[in-house]
């Protein structure tokens, strides 16, 4: 089990580090692929982000692409929506929260889709931009 | 002179709101928030990678808060955690240099269709 584990988390990470988002596929892969219960694999995504985000964020700063102010502006309802809403998650039923996190990929898709077909249209190369500086 | 103090106050109401969305987003579904906050932030004028950048710093003390509540609700797992992490790591990495390689907009495409078609089938 744990060498799928283990190349789940880099499928995972391989499109975190591309800049495309990891998570929204790791979730899925863990729990159609591996089995792994909705809010565990929930739960695996959370704690797996941190350590990446903590490394990307040295970088970051070095380069200084870190906004500050929009950084508190956000964080501070982000933060008191998101404990309460992580409260809340125990109550949904492992299904029906697979369900709704379909719908969350559906409409994130949606949208990927139409950057995607704007970039293209528009011959800008926007995702060039989204290197990581390593 | 008043028209325009008008107009930054919705601005940021939309920030607050949309942080709050964010948030929700995020705590229920485990994940996701920051391709939420990137359009937000190009939204309030920032450059790409900045509003990249800045996603990521938005998003780690939210997750962080999110697993503490996660863990006392008995949702972590952390020899799971481990192993996903390694790979998380290792892929990372790989997947920072791979995108020097690579044409970025064809993988948009892919990741897109994947991530609906997987998004569809836990729908139904």
């Amino acid at each position: 089990m744990w060498i799928y584990l283990f190349l789940a988390g880099l499928f995972g990470g391989l499109c975190g580090g591309m800049g495309l988002g990891g998570g929204t596929l790791l979730i899925p892969i863990l729990t159609m692929i591996l089995s792994v219960d909705q809010h565990l694999a929930q739960g695996l995504n959370l704690l797996v982000f941190i350590p990446t985000a903590i490394v990307a964020l040295v970088i970051h700063a070095k380069n200084k692409l870190l906004n500050y102010k929009m950084f508190f502006i956000i964080v501070v309802p982000a933060a008191i929506s998101a404990i309460v809403s992580s409260f809340l998650v125990k109550q949904i039923d492992g299904n029906i929260l697979k369900n709704c996190f379909g719908g969350f990929l559906v409409f994130i898709a949606v949208y990927e889709i139409g950057v995607a077909i704007k970039t293209t249209v528009t011959n800008k190369k926007l995702f060039d931009n989204l290197k990581y500086k390593i | 002179m008043e028209k325009t103090s008008k107009l930054k106050f919705w601005k940021i109401l939309l920030y607050i709101l949309g942080g709050a969305f964010i948030g929700v987003a995020n705590g229920l579904f485990g994940g996701g928030g920051g391709m939420l906050c990137v359009p937000l932030l190009l939204l309030a004028g920032l450059k790409n990678q900045e509003a990249q950048a800045t996603a990521i710093l938005i998003m780690a003390p939210i997750s962080i808060a999110s697993v503490v509540v996660y863990y006392s609700n008995g949702y972590i797992d952390w020899l799971m955690a481990l192993y996903v992490g390694l790979g998380s790591i290792v892929g990372g990495i790989i997947g920072a240099f791979a995108l020097k390689k690579f044409s970025n907009i064809v993988l948009q495409y892919i990741f897109a269709v994947v991530m609906l078609v997987a998004g569809l089938k836990l729908l139904f």
